[in-house]
């Protein structure tokens, strides 16, 4: 099981995947949005979405929970 | 004259530019009105202002951007002309019909002068056309990635993709063969339907560029005055990029030769006069440094943010020169370069990668010293939020040599204190002592290099 959390304050601009979802290596989860620069979050590792915390439009801070991968 | 014509002038921007803007104002005995967002309240251009309105909440789509609460911002506060900064409305010809039509004067070229190069299709077309030289590409909007696999083929890898109305290098994207044309379409044309704000009926209109290895990014700062005469205030050299977008600007370039710089100054007049360019704008080329050549690459009709840099070396202040055409003087103007000057934009992000860090300040001290200037937008207590650039200060430094101003550079970035937010000054220590940059010897990779893995 792998943790994603925010690494700075920033916009959920575009949530690309869903719970359950099977991702790999290099995939992007969401793209968010801070200081006008669209930044993607990726995969670290393979396996499936088992959780999902965010929702475009929310505004998340540095260290939120944003997925977990299993 | 500039009081009767101008009175009282709202700034329609915030941090540092609106800051800097307003400090002109003041000084030709201006009244200066500011607008801020929620998020925005407790900076210092808010309180150096003669009248400050709150527009809205931190989001800048109702607050900054939104034309109708800032038109109502002036008539609330008497404010007779409106000067955009850069960024935001700048560039929205719209804003600056609104403008216009509102009775206000709008410290600016005209909408159409602005509407003709923000669309970077038609801009490339309209300076061919002038006989300002421009790179192989397309001269239609490219609406699908088949049209664009074939102008590729036609052009030649590698090639530069973009949105015709992009900004700021947003939705650019560099692609070396076709599936990397593939991706680079996407992006760019995802960013095209962005700018069109959803009505993008024709499908989106990017454009591909012959992209030039190596090549330095040199920009010629003009001025129009009234009556059509064009003058070109020096070059800016901008090659020290991240993502595409600047970090460090110098002038006169150390890549650019006398001979050069004539042609380039000479065709960026050429570039302002097809357009009865009125006011301070940028002419933006890629400089080929070997062959000594040089291609348009785009033109920004506002105040460029690293415009300190050719004040330094001109010793004129642009701001002053916008408002007194605006108010419809004919400043004399003259175009004498000085010395040598340097700005090192002070980003809150990470030194490493770049990547934003807002936070609250908690230790902020600007350097000072013989030939140093800083237009900052903070200062300790304030809180740097993400809804915005990163921007926090403009460091310039002016020395009689490049040496002597990369000197002054070293000295000015160690002694600036920016506590709290992540911050690139560390960065900018690590630039001032890499080989290629302190030679003048570098081009617009020079940072990627600098962060590519090592062997």
């Amino acid at each position: 099981m792998a943790e994603v959390r925010a690494e700075m304050v920033a916009n959920v601009w575009k949530v690309v995947v869903e719970e359950g979802d099977t991702v790999t290596d290099g995939d992007t989860l969401v793209i968010l949005e801070s200081m006008k620069m669209e930044i993607p979050v990726l995969v670290e590792e393979d396996g499936v979405v088992a959780q999902l915390k965010v929702k475009e439009g929310d505004v998340i801070q540095e260290g939120d929970l944003i997925a977990v991968i299993e | 004259m500039l009081t009767e014509a101008l009175g009282s002038v709202l700034v329609a921007n915030r941090g540092e530019v609106a800051r800097r803007i307003v400090r002109t104002v003041r000084r030709l005995g201006l009244r200066a009105v500011v607008v801020h967002s929620e998020a925005d309240a407790g900076l210092p251009y808010v309180r150096e202002a003669d009248e400050a309105v709150l527009i809205g909440p931190a989001d800048p789509r109702a607050s900054y951007l939104d034309v109708a609460k800032v038109l109502a911002a002036a008539r609330a506060t008497g404010a007779r002309a409106i000067h955009p900064g850069y960024g935001f409305l700048a560039e929205n010809a719209a804003f600056a019909r609104a403008v216009l039509d509102a009775g206000l004067v709008w410290i600016g070229p005209a909408p159409e002068a602005v509407e003709r190069m923000g669309d970077k299709i038609n801009a490339r077309n309209l300076m061919e056309a002038a006989g300002v030289p421009v790179a192989a590409g397309t001269r239609e909007p490219v609406t699908d990635l088949d049209l664009a696999l074939r102008a590729a083929e036609r052009i030649g890898y590698p090639v530069m993709v973009k949105a015709a109305g992009g900004g700021g290098g947003i939705g650019m994207g560099l692609a070396r063969d076709d599936a990397g044309l593939a991706k680079a379409f996407e992006r760019a044309a995802r960013a095209a339907a962005r700018f069109a704000g959803g009505d993008a009926l024709d499908g989106p209109a990017v454009l591909l560029e012959r992209y030039a290895e190596r090549a330095r990014h040199v920009e010629v700062q003009i001025l129009g005055l009234p009556g059509g005469r064009v003058v070109a205030l020096g070059e800016r050299d901008c090659s020290v990029q991240r993502r595409h977008q600047k970090v460090v600007e110098e002038s006169p370039s150390p890549g650019v030769t006398p001979e050069l710089r004539e042609r380039m100054l000479a065709a960026a007049v050429r570039a302002g006069q097809a357009v009865g360019y009125l006011g301070a704008g940028t002419v933006e080329c890629l400089v080929d440094a070997r062959e000594q050549d040089f291609v348009f690459l785009e033109m920004n009709t506002r105040l460029q943010v690293e415009h300190p840099v050719t004040e330094l070396v001109t010793g004129l202040d642009l701001v002053e020169l916008q408002l007194r055409v605006a108010a419809g003087e004919s400043p004399e103007v003259e175009a004498v370069v000085s010395g040598h000057a340097i700005e090192f934009r002070v980003y809150a992000e990470d030194p490493e990668r770049f990547l934003p860090g807002p936070g609250r300040i908690t230790a902020w001290r600007e350097p000072t010293g013989e030939g140093v200037r800083v237009d900052s937008g903070y200062e300790e207590g304030n809180t740097v939020t993400p809804f915005y650039d990163p921007l926090l200060a403009k460091l310039c430094v002016l020395g009689a040599s490049r040496e002597e101003a990369l000197a002054r550079g070293r000295e000015a970035v160690a002694g600036f204190v920016v506590q709290g937010p992540r911050n690139n000054l560390p960065f900018l220590t690590e630039l001032l002592d890499t080989r290629d940059f302190v030679s003048g010897d570098y081009d617009t990779g020079l940072v990627e290099r600098m962060r590519a893995p090592r062997a």
